[in-house]
């Protein structure tokens, strides 16, 4: 039993509230870390998940304490040590990993004092020995410029440049227990899967036992050997990681797993012959927009460049790209938030004026806008009831009881009781609060919704649902969906089509099935292999694939004088914005890819 | 997953019923309601005090403000005795009555200019913001540079060009505290027109008077209204500074700060200390009481963490 | 970051000129001009138009304004209304005063209340900082009348030391002297900054306390000394500066009172002389000042922040 780590053992928590009540958070965990294991705290926001793995540190957050139960680190029971006997332990013998390293990193110290910083307060180590570790550490992470990065600040360099940093931080010590809390959940899966490896790497190198907090299944399949799945601050499952991924037994982590979603491929045949009426309903053509000042007709933070996109009757099309991409300023220039400097968005053939306040309420009402945040989406002083009556007072004149009974019947369409008239929005969780906000754009009767990253925000169960939802109305009221995700195989799961930005152009377009077969855009291809998949062994096979196959295909592909799609498919039009180093090559009828030679290299 | 010898082979499984429903857990519970705490108590009892003295006092004096109630008292500056409990001042009136008297005067002329800056500052405030920023430009900017004199120099020019009066001091102050509560309004609208509920509205085609009345000032009132305690005594503080300086409440008229300042003089004649102490005592006890309540409803923000260190 | 110390101090120059205008304006609202003062009520109309002629009154507004701007520029600060004696006359024999106060107020209080913020912050829900609370909370709300008439009670009328007025010459008196000399006025305004000044830097030091990258220090088992010092002070630099030089230019407003409750001859007195005289030149000339004093420590608390802002002292 020596090589026990860490062991949590009827660990209790709970907060105080304001009139002295407690509220438990943490009702009674055990579950214990040997070394050189990785053990996965897995549940959804308010399962306690990273409460339990600060208690590693003997810490809590403030307003919890730890009220029974006792926490083990390396046999001493840290619930019971003072806090200046827990400093020499912190940082040297267990470190911590936020999920923020931009909020986590010091905005006025070097980057590189505050890696090296523990062991050397503690007198574990001196800075020459401490700056030659980090040296190391920066090496094996990946980062560039090892020899210079930690003389700059942190605003200096990127955000998953900055969470690896922050993984060097918290190893300089050499701790024996790492503790690390969604440290991808806010990264690009594309920098996620980067980040990741880095992370698997160092701690299979070092040898160190870690506590791995994450909602994310698919994440905790490639990197951890034993999961804990908790619910409500309680343990409902927990074993080694192939028992848990490939024969769940509990209930709850049954629903885990059937939200997790599988890795889209081109099946379902249907998709690729898409039959729709020749006018759509809803385009955007040669759309140019962004912010700033406009500069001779253009604007001088150009996010958008000749994007055309169009969406037909009851159809959806999903749009994917990682964020800065211009997904949502795509969405936001057709609904009119942000009028396009050029180009021009139509509605059923009929063009409309690039500024919204220069829109008829019927046009206004036929194009409706789901915002990403529901907590900044309602108004917090509006009934739900109230929120829900305005589009159909302020569209339709509707009033009295008419109005009250479309309110519960929009209730319903969206699976809430309807007492929920009557309540607050601070009185609604998440996922309930994300219903009203769509139900409040299907009260407009709407030809076309713009979702804007509606499940992001939520947890993955939560957002299967909501996506089950989406997929419902589209079956039932045949509204036409423009669904906005960086989430592949979210979009892949029910969009009719896709279009992939990159930097603000469309790479590539075309109905699902075809987007997700080769020929591949280069950028499509990485966005695929970068999608975890629920194989444990999925990072493992990555390690040697992703870096040699799809980024140096990339590379390859541009530096190439003629990209591989060249000799196979006919080139149909130079960009005319840039002639010389934009080529489009129409794969078949409804799908196109564009090469961007000598554009950045992702 | 490298080496078995480290596997922990134990797979535990909670007991169930098939037919549990795991939904969405709620992140946090509801924050508690508002109770005082002793100093909030004591700082409602008090204020409560005034106010009620600021509409009895003209009542329940002894002697009227400008009354001489001792005119055969040999003895100028009497110290507090029967019958003039807070002693008489320089000019032989009763400390007491003057202070029932000036109460009302005091408090009136602050709270009219409080709710005066109020209603102007949050009107242009929060306009400016939804106005657009064509007009938030040019009100704030002409704002600024109203900001960037000290309080009491533009109080002190205006009272050069057109002399004291109550009516005066109401709009002087009224108007020099607009510029901070515009500063304050706009602030909070600031971060109310850029939530996606406002922007929900504008897409929705709602017109300017539903966007302040329904979607900002809902949201606005709250913080401005917390706001108005500390607003109430920083007038209270510079009606009474100008009338201390002789600026403000000008004599016979009973008024806190002029209080102090016409029974100052007395002092190094060897007078009575209390004719000073207490209109002076009144202010400090009424704005502390005002600060103490502020301070209570605020309290227990910050500082968590800096327990953990 | 040099492109905006210099939008700043650009700001900072329109802001003076934009002040003038409303001071110069402000006076200029009155009815009655210099001329109309300065002769009295019963003055001929003639007489009043020759020396409206002669004072230049009978220009236009901004012709009198560019010129009483260029003058007070170029040092000629006019004739105060009532004696007819050169304003930097009068100044000259008082400024002294009033920044002797002022100056020391800084030097004295600015430490203390930082020490005691800063002490309080540190150890928050302790004896020391629920004593510090508690009486700044008292002493922020209380007019400065009052404070200086507990220290006067306590002082002059308990301890029997010194006098409730301030009054003597201060020529040839050392430091420790002068401290001495106007130690009432002194202490008077260092209560009144000193309550400010505690809540508001206790306050910014528990704001940047507040932060993530607080907590992960914590987790790095970092000493409280270090954690203070070095994580959150650094950063709470901006903030600091801020709250001292708004308490400075607060003192512009304590200045005033202090002088006239104890009765001793500074700059403030003077203008309220000039208001009470209704002497628009020496209230116009001295505002100026005033105000020149109060932009200047808004602007310099401004570089300040900017200056201690990470991202701008190292862009990308």
């Amino acid at each position: 039993m020596t090589d026990v780590v860490y062991e949590a053992e009827g660990l209790r928590i709970s907060a105080t509230r304001k009139d002295g009540s407690e509220l438990p958070i943490v009702k009674g965990v055990d579950f214990r870390v040997r070394r050189g294991q990785v053990v996965a705290l897995i549940g959804e926001s308010g399962s306690g998940k990273t409460t339990i793995s600060l208690s590693a540190l003997g810490y809590c957050k403030p307003g919890l304490t730890i009220s029974g139960g006792q926490a083990r680190l390396l046999g001493q029971d840290v619930t019971q040590m003072s806090t200046e006997a827990l400093r020499p332990l912190r940082g040297e013998k267990v470190a911590y990993l936020a999920q923020s390293a931009a909020a986590t990193f010091n905005p006025s110290l070097r980057i590189n004092e505050q890696v090296t910083e523990a062991p050397v307060v503690h007198g574990t180590k001196t800075q020459a020995q401490a700056d030659q570790r980090a040296l190391e550490l920066y090496r094996a992470l990946d980062l560039p410029n090892p020899e210079n990065i930690g003389s700059r600040y942190p605003h200096q360099v990127s955000g998953g440049q900055l969470q690896r940093l922050m993984a060097a931080m918290a190893l300089c010590g050499d701790p024996d227990l790492l503790v690390l809390d969604e440290p991808t959940t806010a990264l690009d899966v594309t920098t996620q899967i980067e980040v990741l490896k880095a992370f698997k790497k160092v701690i299979k190198d070092e040898g160190t036992a870690a506590i791995y907090v994450t909602h994310d299944l698919a994440v905790v399949a490639q990197i951890a050997d034993y999961i804990v799945v908790l619910y409500n601050g309680k343990i409902q499952e927990k074993g080694p990681v192939d028992v848990i991924v490939n024969n769940p037994q509990h209930p709850y982590t049954k629903k885990l797993m059937a939200a997790v979603r599988p890795k889209p491929t081109a099946v379902e045949g249907d998709r690729t012959e898409t039959v729709r009426d020749e006018s759509p309903r809803v385009a955007a053509e040669h759309v140019t927009a962004g912010y700033g000042k406009q500069v001779g007709g253009l604007p001088l933070v150009k996010v958008l460049s000749d994007v055309s996109v169009d969406v037909g009757h009851g159809k959806t099309l999903g749009i994917i790209g990682e964020s800065g991409s211009g997904k949502s300023t795509l969405a936001r220039t057709i609904a009119g938030l942000l009028p396009a400097s050029s180009g021009e968005v139509s509605l059923n053939g009929n063009l409309l004026p690039p500024d919204l306040r220069k829109r008829s309420k019927n046009d206004l009402r036929q194009i409706q806008f789901v915002y990403q945040m529901a907590d900044t989406a309602l108004n917090p002083r509006q009934r739900i009831g109230d929120i829900l009556s305005r589009p159909l007072q302020f569209y339709m004149g509707l009033s009295g009881r008419e109005r009250r009974a479309k309110v519960q019947d929009l209730l319903e369409m969206v699976k809430l009781p309807p007492e929920f008239a009557t309540r607050l929005p601070h009185e609604l969780s998440g996922g309930q609060k994300q219903r009203v906000n769509l139900a409040r754009a299907l009260a407009a009767d709407p030809e076309v919704i713009l979702c804007d990253e509606v499940t992001s925000a939520l947890d993955s169960v939560v957002g299967a649902d909501v996506i089950a939802l989406l997929q419902d109305l589209r079956d039932n009221i045949g509204v036409s969906n423009v669904f906005i995700s960086h989430d592949l195989s979210t979009v892949a799961s029910f969009a009719d089509e896709i279009a992939v930005l990159y930097a603000g152009r469309v790479v590539e377009k075309g109905p699902t099935d075809c987007v997700l077969q080769p020929p591949f855009h280069p950028y499509t291809k990485l966005l695929i292999d970068s999608i975890p998949e629920m194989d444990t062994s999925w990072l493992d096979q990555k390690k040697q694939a992703h870096s040699t196959s799809t980024k140096d295909l990339a590379k390859a592909w541009y530096n190439a004088e003629s990209c591989p799609l060249c000799s196979r498919y006919p080139v149909v039009a130079p960009d005319p914005a840039n002639k010389e180093d934009s080529i489009v090559h129409q794969i078949s009828d409804k799908h196109f890819i564009e090469c961007l030679r000598s554009r950045r290299v992702f | 997953m490298t080496n078995p010898a480290y596997q922990d082979d134990e797979h535990y499984v909670a007991p169930f019923s098939e037919d549990t429903q795991f939904g969405e857990l709620k992140d946090s519970a509801p924050a508690a309601k508002y109770r005082p705490s002793v100093t909030g108590w004591f700082g409602i009892l008090v204020v409560g005090f005034w106010i009620l003295i600021a509409v009895l006092g003209p009542f329940v004096a002894p002697y009227g403000e400008n009354d001489l109630p001792f005119p055969d008292a040999y003895s100028e500056f009497q110290v507090p005795q029967p019958g003039a409990w807070l002693g008489t001042d320089v000019e032989d009136r009763d400390v007491l009555s003057r202070l029932l008297f000036g109460a009302g005067r005091t408090l009136g002329i602050s709270i009219t200019a409080t709710v005066m800056a109020y209603f102007l500052g949050v009107v242009l405030g929060i306009g400016a913001v939804v106005a657009g920023p064509r007009v938030d430009l040019i009100l704030s900017r002409i704002n600024d540079a109203f900001l960037s004199l000290p309080t009491i120099m533009l109080g002190l020019v205006v009272v050069a060009a057109v002399g004291s009066s109550i009516p005066v001091l109401i709009l002087t102050a009224g108007f020099i505290y607009t510029t901070i509560v515009f500063r304050l309004a706009r602030s909070i609208g600031m971060e109310i027109v850029v939530m996606d509920y406002v922007e929900a509205a504008r897409a929705r085609g709602e017109g300017l008077w539903w966007i302040v009345t329904r979607e900002v000032w809902p949201n606005a009132a709250l913080p401005l209204v917390s706001d108005f305690g500390l607003r109430l005594i920083v007038v209270i503080l510079f009606i009474s500074s100008l009338s201390f300086l002789g600026l403000g409440v000008q004599p016979p008229q009973a008024d806190w700060g002029s209080m102090v300042r016409e029974n100052l003089g007395a002092l190094q004649y060897g007078a009575s200390v209390v004719p000073v102490v207490a209109p002076a005592l009144a202010i400090a006890s009424l704005t502390v009481g005002i600060n103490l309540i502020v301070d209570d409803v605020s309290a227990g923000a910050g500082g968590k963490l800096a327990k953990r260190m | 970051m040099q492109a905006l110390i210099a939008k700043r101090l650009f700001i900072g120059l329109v802001t003076m000129l934009a002040v003038s205008i409303i001071i110069f304006l402000g006076t200029k609202i009155l009815p009655g001009d210099a001329a109309q003062i300065r002769l009295g009520q019963s003055a001929s109309a003639e007489n009043l138009a020759n020396l409206r002629e002669k004072l230049g009154l009978d220009r236009p507004y901004y012709q009198q304004y560019l010129t009483w701007l260029g003058n007070f520029l170029s040092g000629d600060l006019g004739n105060s209304l009532s004696g007819d004696a050169p304003i930097s006359g009068l100044i000259a024999d008082r400024y002294k005063n009033t920044l002797i106060v002022s100056a020391l107020t800084a030097l004295i209080g600015v430490p203390i209340s930082l020490a005691l913020g800063i002490a309080a912050a540190m150890y928050p829900d302790s004896y020391l900082d629920r004593s510090v609370s508690m009486l700044s909370v008292v002493l922020v709300a209380a007019p400065e009348f009052f404070t200086a008439t507990l220290l006067v009670m306590f002082f002059v009328l308990f301890l029997g030391l010194g006098s409730t007025i301030v009054s003597g010459s201060t020529e040839g008196m050392g430091l420790f002297a002068l401290i001495g000399h106007f130690a009432l006025p002194i202490a008077t305004l260092c209560f009144v900054i000193a309550s400010q000044m505690i809540r508001m830097s206790r306050a910014a030091l528990l704001n940047v306390m507040a932060s993530p990258y607080i907590e992960m220090a914590i987790l790095k088992g970092l000493p409280r000394r270090r954690i203070i010092l070095r994580h959150a002070l650094l950063n709470a630099i901006g903030p600091i500066v801020n709250v001292v030089a708004l308490n400075l230019a607060y003192l512009v407003t304590g200045v005033i009172v202090v002088e006239v409750y104890f009765s001793y001859q500074g700059l403030a007195t003077l203008i309220v002389q000039g208001v009470q005289t209704r002497d628009y030149v020496m209230v116009q000339s001295l505002g100026m000042i005033f105000c020149a004093v109060y932009v200047v420590i808004m602007l310099i608390a401004d570089i300040a922040a900017i200056m201690s802002n990470p991202r701008l002292r190292h862009p990308r």
